[in-house]
């Protein structure tokens, strides 16, 4: 829409396309809806805000821990309690998207040209299994120790091994707390705003014709 | 066809039909304080696993005679990673699957020239006695081929012994049992994992010369062992204590617990377990990341109906029947 203030050519703008490419796709009562569709009537709806939180929980813990630097918790008793609260966010985390995940499978929800949605949300489990994993690497513990020995001929015999190194802890640091959860947050962004965009996926056999699955 | 298209448009166009109140941002709130709640109760309670890391020091002081054995073989070149190939050195050209060799194509990007790196620079790097000093230079002064001579005599005489250094009968090792020695009291010291670290610089951030000389001793892998982390035991999702672990990681332990991927002398899978198991896992994760694109595995959640339970209330409300 143009204003009395805006010329014809301000349409064509960079700036003004974004404008109201957004304002056509996801306008703010899309962006936070009061009502839901009646079929948005189950527990396993939760698990997706679920998770959120529970990665909201775990960036809180985890800056922490980056301010206080990996060793800390293994001298401190406050140490070791947010140490135990960003492993058990992780924990419930990962619960949490499982059941999200296979409540989204059993409900083929990348019906109606939500495949998208889909593969962001696989993308999100893959990114948290690898900032997961590069957590594990960075306790500066046995277990961390043991870990590395192992993984590290998995990536290795894949050649993966010449870029990402388990055994630098430096360099796995960095992934875990910068690159990860950067990446993290974006593709869930883009996830959760996909879902936004297209609304909760109607039931199967709401209309005739779901052969389409 | 018709019908096909239909239902996609209806499935993708906003939702005309009922609606309910849903407090999306009330139930956000409630969830992140709950959620908070049950992550300090669990804290509370369960606290977190945190083994002590092992050490040098704590491997020559417990197990000296492991210690030493392993510092002998990585002098002959008969230790894992003396012997591993890339990233760290040409030994071997890596595993493989058929005709790729990617762990050879990717290259020597971290080279560990393990002799050198593990003993040599270690004991160069800290004060000797006189008669080590001499041993050192001795050893230095040598061909390749003299060293190898030497330290493989003494590592195959080790290996007759059972791996106790004590029995062994006399022969020419030349410096090895000494330099072996020497750098066993360094390590039960303390100095050696800051030597295997820095290598006499201020900076560094790499591990990987300690996990190498780690992996090639038994010191690190018993306590594996004891604390049930092997591969063969589901160890890539399992941690020390009774905590959960990455459970997440079961679709790539499994692998490791079944033949052929179990049985190391079974050729091609067996012996390259390592690569063919990445692939596995690489081939499955795509299959569920693009199940919307594959048919038959898309129409699974419509043949076995589970969805019937998640949307019960709606298909009586509604009175829709399963279409078969």
């Amino acid at each position: 829409m143009i204003t009395e203030t805006q010329t014809p050519e301000d349409s064509k703008m960079w700036t003004a396309r974004l404008r109201n490419s957004w304002q056509r796709n996801l306008p703010i009562d899309k962006l936070l809806p009061d009502t839901q569709p009646a079929y948005v009537a189950s527990w396993i709806y939760v698990f997706g805000v679920l998770t959120l939180v529970a990665f909201v929980d775990i960036l809180i813990s985890g800056l922490i821990l980056a301010f206080a630097g990996p060793a800390w918790y293994h001298t401190s008793s406050l140490g070791l309690f947010v140490n135990s609260l960003h492993f058990w966010g992780v924990q419930l985390f990962f619960v949490f998207m499982v059941v999200h995940l296979w409540g989204k499978f059993w409900m083929a929800a990348w019906r109606g040209r939500r495949t998208a949605t889909w593969i962001t949300g696989m993308v999100a489990f893959l990114a948290s299994i690898g900032t997961a994993f590069t957590g594990y690497l960075i306790q500066t513990n046995f277990d961390a120790q043991w870990i590395a020995f192992e993984a590290k001929d998995g990536f290795n015999a894949v050649g993966v091994g010449a870029f990402f190194t388990p055994t630098n802890i430096g360099q796995i640091m960095l992934i875990h707390v910068a690159l990860l959860p950067l990446v993290l947050g974006v593709i869930t962004v883009m996830h959760v705003l996909m879902v936004r965009k297209r609304g909760v996926v109607p039931p199967i056999d709401a209309l005739p014709g779901n052969e389409a699955l | 066809m018709k019908t096909q298209s239909v239902k996609q448009e209806f499935d993708a166009a906003p939702w005309a039909g009922r609606v309910r109140k849903y407090d999306i941002v009330k139930e956000a709130t409630i969830a992140f304080v709950i959620v908070s709640m049950l992550v300090v109760l669990l804290s509370l309670i369960f606290s977190s696993p945190d083994d002590k890391q092992l050490t040098f020091r704590g491997w020559a002081q417990t197990n000296p005679t492991d210690f030493y054995a392993t510092t002998v073989k990585e002098l002959a070149g008969t230790s894992e990673s003396a012997g591993y190939g890339p990233p760290y050195n040409t030994a071997s050209s890596g595993l493989n699957i058929g005709p790729l060799w990617l762990q050879k194509w990717a290259g020597v990007t971290h080279p560990v020239d393990v002799p050198n790196d593990l003993v040599v620079t270690p004991l160069s790097l800290s004060v000797l006695s006189a008669n080590e000093t001499s041993a050192l230079d001795t050893w230095k002064s040598a061909s390749a081929d003299q060293q190898t001579m030497w330290a493989t005599t003494y590592d195959t005489a080790i290996t007759d012994a059972n791996g106790d250094y004590t029995v062994v009968p006399a022969g020419d090792y030349g410096p090895v049992p000494v330099l072996a020695n020497a750098l066993t009291n360094i390590a039960a010291k303390g100095s050696l994992d800051s030597l295997l670290l820095a290598g006499g610089n201020f900076y560094s951030t790499d591990n990987t010369k300690q996990i190498l000389f780690f992996g090639d001793g038994a010191y690190l892998s018993d306590a594996a062992t004891a604390a049930n982390l092997q591969g063969n035991t589901w160890g890539m999702m399992n941690e020390t204590g009774r905590y959960p672990g990455q459970a997440w990681l079961w679709l790539y332990s499994i692998w490791y617990q079944v033949p052929p991927f179990t049985n190391e002398a079974s050729a091609p899978v067996g012996s390259n377990a390592d690569a063919y198991v990445m692939f596995v896992v690489l081939g499955l994760t795509a299959g569920l990341m693009f199940t919307p694109l594959i048919p038959g595995l898309r129409s699974i959640p419509r043949i076995i109906p589970l969805h019937r339970k998640i949307w019960k209330s709606y298909y009586a409300e509604e009175n829709i029947k399963r279409r078969k």
